[in-house]
């Protein structure tokens, strides 16, 4: 797994830079612009952000939350410990004896409560199926088609969903927002940070990778093959066989897009080294015909869909798989490993648990429901030791997510079902260690575990501070911080967010 | 580890199975939901699936000792609304009971007749406290559904113990649409079938045919018209909610439950002075319609506060995760509700909505469903150690849990199918 994250840094810098190929090409144009010879054609490439985050951390005041028990989200847990946030960022966690404190910076004290990470939820629907879920906003599932990958989550999120506020009450400082299940490819997810907007751009995570959802089983068979898509749906794919079968013909015509990419960026910088650097002239042939330059090679055709596709083989968007058999897992490790992909996480993975191994050996998180099943077939084998069953193989990476404006506004509570469970089938976890499930897994998963997820030196001051211990019902949480601004107060209803949607209308304002 | 509270589950269920034995679960700490209030270190004592005493005394001689030191014994859990046993797959129609939409019958439907004692969510049920559903079906064609039906969990054949205990009704936006396309038409509906079974057989053409409904409807409606069986009606924003109560005193006999009433705390002083029990879900807090703009956490206690009787399911997990009324019931608290309302409200509230007073609680003559919890029954991380059904002890053992214990160790020489569990 740890590949594609050695890669973000990259990525990150890819993103400013407009190329196709890297980063060299904005420095050749440069380099070409200042030098005395004509300025050569552009290489053809096309942004990768053309819908960049404009997301400004909130005002925040430099603080010190003290006398707390803190889950550092690594699987630690300090009694009487201090987080010293400044500038937005964890500087310290530990013991506050150790710190070196600033002259007169305020305090939170924490006694009695619980600090941990924000919870990152790394499946919901939020701002694509909103509140109130009426025919107007159901704007989650392109399914014009099976394959469409080139829609991207993003331009479908209405930032005035409730159901971000209920969110931000439950403790969630980010959450990736995916395009639903319908399709074998069903676009771009996108994450985002917990914070209230205008707009999608000012919630994107600045610098995190995008994702691309895909789907197993009943679903897309269920909305094409057997036609309850609307008017004129149906068509493939009818069965599993199908499903994999469009996935397989998919990643083919990515593989043939991304080689004719890769040739057009090879041929291009042969052709500019060529141009830039024209050979001494042969002495013995006058033909002037040689000094000029040959035209630059032709790009190929942009494929909005492919586009995204290939950004999966080149290792910069992550793949997030809705799959729930077991069987149906392995086939897609398998699918993957033929077209030179990496599955980061499965969701929903009911049967996560019979192949808890595998999912360990390739690297790949299970995110997981506490206790749903048996709504269908494939959902009917849920049981509520999946979680710590996917946690205890070696190497086991667990994420606790929701799918649901509802779920999402207590995933800790679902992690302490899944916790209990796992202990009473002899499965010792601690529940400092269970906090994994809640921030660094999913932000693992997500790319984004350099930026957020635990409690470290350096990563944004993305935490919660809880009324009482977190995997109990009756704990709330009493103040959530993103990049160190406070989200949500429980106590103060000036730092509790409501949605245009809810002005005006009956309840607003009141206790969610 | 495993293996080994399974061993301890069975010598539990094992031991007090003869009904005629006595048993007494000693030194914990019993939630009667009686006046008798929580006692601590108390004992329970039950013989032929009754309880016979709750108190502080000893076990008397020649009982079956259970010892429950550092436990908490309570009334099994008792869904006010739910589907188990009605749906083995929800997504698969064959499997699926729940509702009718296509029957052309409505009211002469019975829950307990589509009621399947094998179906798996009912031990996945029981054994996490739940011992008694109501069973409420869907509307069927029209805003009705047929009878609902009490069941216990103990997956036997004889698991329905009363039959056309309540009838649903549904209005707000799903039975505007249903209706034809508004609410007043809703109600027109409604009130007309009223007025069909109330005039039964009077006024009805030759061919057997009422204003709305036939004479089978009309005659299977009548009980519910003359208050003889309760009408849950399935409303949410606070107006929908005061349009069922005039039903009070268009039809003073019947008694009525509202389900959902998102917006009930709008309105919780009506409600009160109706003496209307309301069935609401305690984690609803989105506008996920434009009839439940209100929605609040804090809905369960604030009508609680008012004085209105209070019961907490989600008919949304109803087929499968009916066992998370535990979880609803902890959040209301977290949210206002007290602990003993609460508790109540998944236990004697919905017990006393249909009209058995002989369950939900622990006391002398009440039936012996009890529930022995390794901790505070509303917390996430508690769960029966035992559960009693009428008396007798139940194996904790569920699909769920067989499929754990197949798959706990992976690293097995041979297949898993050879594993018996």
């Amino acid at each position: 797994m740890n590949w594609r994250f050695h890669l973000l840094p990259a990525i990150a810098l890819a993103l400013g830079a407009c190329a196709t190929a890297a980063e060299p090409s904005a420095q050749t144009t440069a380099q070409s612009a200042a030098s005395p010879v004509k300025a050569l054609p552009a290489r053809v490439s096309y942004p990768k952000d053309p819908f960049p985050s404009t997301y400004k951390p909130m005002p925040s005041e430099d603080v010190l939350i003290r006398n707390a028990t803190v889950f550092d989200g690594l699987g630690g847990e300090i009694k009487n410990g201090a987080v010293l946030i400044q500038g937005g960022k964890i500087v310290a966690v530990g013991s506050e004896a150790a710190m070196t404190l600033p002259a007169g910076i305020k305090t939170i004290d924490a006694s009695g409560k619980w600090v941990t990470p924000g919870i990152i939820d790394i499946h919901s629907h939020l701002g694509v199926y909103p509140s109130p879920g009426i025919s107007a906003h159901q704007d989650g599932n392109e399914i014009s088609g099976a394959v469409t990958a080139e829609v991207w989550a993003e331009h479908g999120l209405w930032p005035q969903d409730p159901g971000f506020t209920r969110a931000m009450a439950g403790g969630i400082t980010a959450m990736e927002i995916l395009p639903g299940s319908a399709n074998l490819f069903g676009g771009r997810g996108v994450i985002i940070k917990a914070v209230p907007s205008r707009t999608a751009q000012g919630m994107k995570f600045p610098g995190a990778p995008y994702t691309l959802k895909m789907a197993c089983g009943e679903n897309p068979k269920r909305v094409y093959g057997y036609g309850n898509g609307g008017d004129g749906a149906g068509g493939k794919p009818y069965s599993r066989m199908g499903n994999v079968a469009g996935y397989r013909e998919a990643w083919q015509n990515a593989t043939e897009y991304k080689r004719k990419w890769d040739k057009y960026d090879a041929e291009f910088d042969a052709w500019e080294k060529e141009a830039k650097s024209p050979k001494p002239k042969d002495a013995g042939k006058q033909d002037d015909k040689s000094d000029k330059p040959a035209d630059p090679p032709d790009a190929p055709d942009r494929n909005l869909q492919l586009d995204t596709l290939m950004g999966v083989l080149n290792g910069e968007i992550l793949v997030q798989q809705h799959c729930y058999r077991a069987d149906e897992m392995a086939q897609i490790i398998d699918l993957s490993k033929e077209f030179g992909y990496k599955v980061s996480a499965f969701h929903h993975g009911v049967e996560a648990y019979k192949i808890a191994d595998l999912l360990a050996a390739n690297g790949i998180c299970g995110a997981l429901w506490a206790d749903w099943w048996g709504f269908k077939a494939e959902a009917y084998d849920g049981i509520r030791e999946n979680i710590p069953m996917v946690h205890k193989a070696k190497g086991g990476c667990a994420i606790v997510h929701s799918d649901d404006a509802y779920g999402i506004q207590r995933l800790n509570q679902e992690a302490a079902k899944a916790l209990a469970d796992g202990l009473k089938a002899g499965i010792n976890i601690s529940k400092a260690e269970a906090w994994t499930w809640l921030s660094r897994n999913p932000a693992k998963a997500l790319g984004i575990l350099d930026k957020t997820g635990t409690l470290e030196p350096g990563k944004g001051a993305d935490i919660v501070i809880w009324s009482g211990d977190p995997f109990s019902v009756y704990s709330r949480a009493d103040l959530v911080f993103v990049d160190g601004a406070v989200t949500w107060n429980r106590a103060d209803v000036n730092s509790q967010p409501v949605t245009d949607f809810e002005l005006g209308q009956p309840g607003e304002g009141d206790r969610k | 580890m495993i293996r080994n509270l399974l061993l301890a589950a069975t010598l539990l269920a094992t031991a007090p199975c003869a009904l005629a034995q006595t048993v007494a679960i000693t030194g914990g700490r019993v939630v009667t939901n009686t006046s008798q209030g929580i006692i601590e270190n108390g004992t329970v004592v039950m013989n032929n699936g009754r309880i016979v005493s709750v108190g502080t005394g000893a076990a008397p001689a020649g009982a079956t000792v259970v010892d429950a030191k550092g436990k908490w014994i309570t009334p099994g859990l008792f869904a006010a609304l739910s589907r188990i046993g009605l749906a083995e797959l929800d997504s698969e129609d064959s499997t699926n009971n729940t509702s009718a939409g296509r029957s052309k019958f409505q009211t002469s439907l019975r829950a307990a007749d589509s009621f399947d004692p094998d179906n798996t969510a009912i031990a996945v049920s029981r054994i996490e406290g739940v011992t008694r559903v109501a069973l409420v079906e869907g509307v069927g064609d029209g805003l009705l559904s047929g009878y609902g039906a009490l069941a216990d969990t103990t997956g036997s054949f004889n698991s329905i113990f009363a039959r056309d205990v309540v009838m649903y009704a549904e209005l707000g936006e799903s039975g505007a649409s249903s209706a034809g396309g508004s609410r007043s038409a809703a109600w027109t509906w409604l009130t007309t079938a009223i007025d069909d079974a109330k005039a039964y057989p009077r006024g009805f053409s030759e061919d057997g045919e009422g204003d709305l409904l036939s004479s089978k409807e009309a005659l299977a409606f009548k009980p519910v018209v003359e208050g003889r069986v309760p009408l849950m009606i399935e409303v949410h924003s606070a107006t929908d909610i005061l349009q069922v109560l005039t039903l009070r005193q268009r039809e003073p006999k019947m008694k009525l439950i509202l389900l959902g009433a998102t917006e009930g705390w709008r309105v919780a002083s009506q409600i009160a002075a109706a003496g209307v029990p309301v069935i609401v879900n305690s984690l609803t807090n989105l506008p996920d319609r434009f009839e439940e703009l209100g929605a609040t956490l804090e809905n369960a206690g604030r009508l609680s506060a008012a004085g209105v009787k209070v019961a907490i399911a989600d008919p949304n997990e109803a087929t499968h995760n009916t066992r998370l009324i535990q979880q609803l019931a902890g959040n209301a608290v977290a949210n206002g509700m007290s602990w003993a309302d609460a508790f109540a409200a998944i236990t004697s509230v919905p017990a006393s909505i249909y009209g058995r007073s002989d369950l939900g609680s622990l006391k002398s003559g009440a039936i012996a469903d009890v529930v022995i919890w390794d901790g505070d029954p509303l917390e996430l991380m508690s769960s029966p150690d035992a559960v009693y059904i009428a008396g007798v002890s139940t194996p904790m053992v569920s699909r769920q849990t067989k499929l754990r214990d197949r798959y706990l160790n992976l690293d097995e020489d041979k297949p898993q199918a050879y594993e018996r569990q």
